[in-house]
């Protein structure tokens, strides 16, 4: 290692940060150092999964051709009843919460300085940064006039009454941050190493100047934009739940409240551990790698607390608004209402509190994509399966066109993540992790 | 202490004032304290209408939407569709059935209501769609972005998109022709050609004395209800009928306008940015106090154990 600025899977900023002092990370026992994949797996980069992924991934990008060519009514079945789709009850409303997991392990290992979790940060960020760069192409593509986006950022148009303003302003901020945030993991891999090719190598001592002032600098002002990166993600997180609030008579009361913020902020922070847990272990076993039990056990720890606070604040609200009657209805509603909260809430809460289950890498690996289906599940709910037209004389269902844009970037983050794990340090040196 | 309903009725001709005292009661709420007290307004006296869907014609050509010739109007059959208006219709006639034979059908105009706090102008993320201190609720599709916000916000469910337009989508509605109404001092295009005069314009306020007038004077005629004056914090178009207009496709809605909540809940957590400097501040003092800590001592006995434990 060529500085103690880069063990532990921490980022560079680690110890020439304004905390300053540095600290050598050996409480938790873990040392990892982040490497590329490339040159440190076994695996190939592309197996028959990931040719199956990346055919999915153009199936995708062809719906998104005629999208733009035909336009919105060509693909989709949205109408005047249901303007809004799955393009942003799961590409944006789902794929924000689901990306929380960048602010609440940043806030866990950098804020609070829990060192052992460090290992996490890097994918966690990854994670954030590649889920948000997704979320704001899925609204690009359910604009109809995604060419004018950037009135957003025009003060002649602001709207602070708007909550989507809120959203829009917070999630182009937070996206800035997140790629500052992941500049350091840039520089770690090419400071010292620029060789540009042919006509272009003239410009590597620039480069390699300009890395070197970034290193120098991003480990001064990091801790801004960590801090930075939290209060944009709980001001946005929750002013999602705030879009729909607006829609009283068209937003079932399952799930229409005036908290509705504070119960999207909430199941936020549970759902951004558990992603954060569900995707590790998804790596680690495309990658052929023991799962990282010794830090994602402890470290889920804290979904049920934070599960349990989410689910008093869904109880607390339904018994004040006396929400009850509407499960003694047996409907789409009150049936999707139950499946979220029985197994993406409780079951979980009960397998996380066990000690022994938590251990347990397939009890774990469930519980964690039972908080993520349930959360995603309650942003549907909430934005599609709960929502009616008052005049409605059909259901919204998604066109298979819809489903395969859905998919197909779903499909194309993921091989994007994967290229990422591959070209850049950000999962742990494998012999690290061997000793779990 | 009156209600507002109560004091016009006592006073007609303060019914300026009257509107001014509305105007204040729901400023306090948000962002109408900018409304015109002259604004103005249209009343449909359902009772009048025959159905004769030439008001669609009407607001066809002004709008250069497509339709057929003023004759196709007279094809009745259209009437019993419960049409929605679209993005090639900004008003629909639709016919509902007399409850008793003794009764006659009522024949229900719809369009955009031009709410006095419209959760639309509210939603719209760039300010496309604007409420005219004078009445209409006007739409830029210039600055539009296309999101949609807007359709999902409307609790009338009216705005329409065109969305087989690839390119230059607009969202469609009802505009209340100020091109016409403010600007040449004419009708809106509906109201000019109603044969019936069931369609009228004016000022909110003035329509709004009319309206209750009609309803004292013909307890037998009317419902005692101006539908707009009072939901989603009132509208500028204003209806009356025989019956409730609720039972005939019209949604029954609150008296608080559904931005009220929202701008309540955004403007709560971002008044001078407070919350989010709170929290801020809140972190950086943590992210300081636990470094010093960690610095002092190992806290994490807990993880300690949980991690050392071994795994299957």
């Amino acid at each position: 290692m060529g500085s103690h600025q880069r063990v532990d899977g921490n980022v560079a900023w680690e110890t020439s940060g304004p905390t300053g002092g540095g600290t050598p990370p050996s409480h938790a026992g873990h040392h990892e150092r982040a490497v590329p994949m490339f040159g440190h797996s076994s695996v190939p980069f592309f197996t028959p999964g990931v040719i199956a992924v990346a055919a999915v991934a153009a199936a995708g990008l062809a719906v998104l051709v005629v999208r733009l060519v035909a336009g919105l009514g060509a693909v989709t079945n949205l109408d005047d009843q249901y303007p809004w789709g799955i393009w942003i009850g799961i590409d944006v409303a789902t794929g924000v919460a689901l990306a929380a997991g960048g602010f609440t392990t940043a806030f866990i290992a950098h804020v609070l300085h829990h060192e052992k979790y460090h290992v996490l940060v890097r994918p966690a960020l990854l994670t954030a940064m590649l889920g948000y760069t997704f979320v704001a192409l899925g609204v690009c593509v359910d604009l109809g006039r995604y060419y004018n986006i950037w009135h957003v950022l025009m003060p002649s148009m602001w709207q602070g009454n708007s909550a989507l303003f809120e959203v829009g302003m917070c999630v182009c901020c937070y996206l800035t941050v997140l790629y500052i945030e992941f500049l350091p993991i840039v520089v770690e891999r090419f400071r010292g190493r620029v060789n540009l090719p042919g006509a272009m190598a003239g410009l590597n001592g620039f480069v390699e100047t300009m890395l070197r002032i970034m290193d120098n600098t991003l480990g001064k002002v990091m801790n801004f934009f960590i801090i930075m990166g939290v209060v944009l993600s709980c001001a946005h997180q929750s002013s999602l739940g705030t879009l729909m609030v607006i829609a009283p008579s068209k937003l079932h009361p399952l799930w229409h409240t005036s908290i509705l913020p504070l119960q999207f902020l909430l199941s936020a922070f549970a759902v951004g551990l558990a992603m954060v847990v569900f995707e590790s272990m998804l790596a680690s076993r495309s990658l052929k790698r023991p799962f990282e039990m010794p830090v994602l056990s402890p470290f889920a720890r804290l979904i049920p607390f934070l599960l349990t606070i989410y689910f008093a604040a869904k109880l607390i609200d339904m018994a004040n608004r006396g929400t009850w009657q509407y499960l003694q209805e047996f409907n789409l509603r009150s049936v999707s209402w139950s499946i979220e909260v029985l197994f993406g809430v409780l079951v979980p809460i009960a397998i996380l509190l066990s000690h022994k289950l938590r251990r347990r890498p397939g009890w774990l690996f469930s519980a964690a994509a039972m908080v993520v289906l349930g959360v995603a599940l309650n942003r549907i709910n909430v934005f599609i399966i709960g929502y009616t037209a008052p005049f409605a004389d059909k259901p919204y269902v998604p066109a298979w066109t819809e489903v395969l844009l859905t998919a197909g970037f779903i499909a194309l983050l993921v091989l994007i993540y994967r290229l990422f794990i591959f070209l850049f340090p950000v999962l742990p040196e494998e012999e690290g992790a061997s000793h779990a | 202490m009156v209600t507002r309903r109560d004091f016009l009725k006592l006073s007609g001709a303060a019914a300026g004032t009257a509107a001014l005292a509305a105007t204040g009661a729901v400023a306090s709420s948000g962002s109408t304290s900018k409304l015109d007290p002259a604004r103005v307004g249209v009343l449909t006296d359902l009772t009048l209408c025959i159905g004769c869907r030439r008001c669609e014609w009407a607001c066809a050509q002004q709008n250069q939407l497509p339709y057929g010739p003023l004759e196709s109007c007279d094809d009745q059959s259209l009437l019993a569709n419960a049409r929605r208006p679209d993005a090639e219709h900004y008003t629909v006639i639709n016919r509902y059935p007399a409850p008793t034979w003794r009764e006659q059908p009522l024949d229900v105009k719809v369009q955009c209501m031009h709410c006095e706090h419209p959760a639309c102008v509210s939603a719209c993320i760039v300010g496309a769609l604007e409420k005219n201190p004078m009445g209409p609720v006007t739409y830029d599709p210039w600055k539009c972005i296309g999101c949609r916000y807007c359709m999902v916000a409307c609790p009338f469910q009216i705005p329409a998109y065109e969305y087989h337009n690839a390119l230059t989508p607009k969202v469609m509605k009802c505009t209340m022709c100020p091109e016409r109404t403010l600007e040449k001092q004419q009708l809106p295009a509906c109201a000019e050609i109603c044969p019936r005069e069931a369609i009228l314009f004016g000022r909110r306020d003035e329509l709004l004395e009319l309206a209750h007038e009609r309803l004292s004077q013909h307890p037998d005629r009317y419902h005692p209800e101006v539908y707009g004056e009072h939901e989603v914090g009132g509208t500028s178009w204003l209806l009356i009928a025989d019956r409730p207009v609720t039972e005939c496709g019209i949604p029954e809605l609150s008296d608080q306008s559904p931005a009220a909540l929202t701008e309540t809940i955004q403007h709560g957590i971002f008044r001078g940015f407070s919350g989010p400097l709170m929290i801020f501040g809140l972190l950086s003092v943590l992210m300081k106090s636990s470094t010093d800590r960690r610095r002092r001592e190992d806290w994490d006995g807990e993880d300690q154990r949980d991690g050392e434990d071994k795994h299957g």
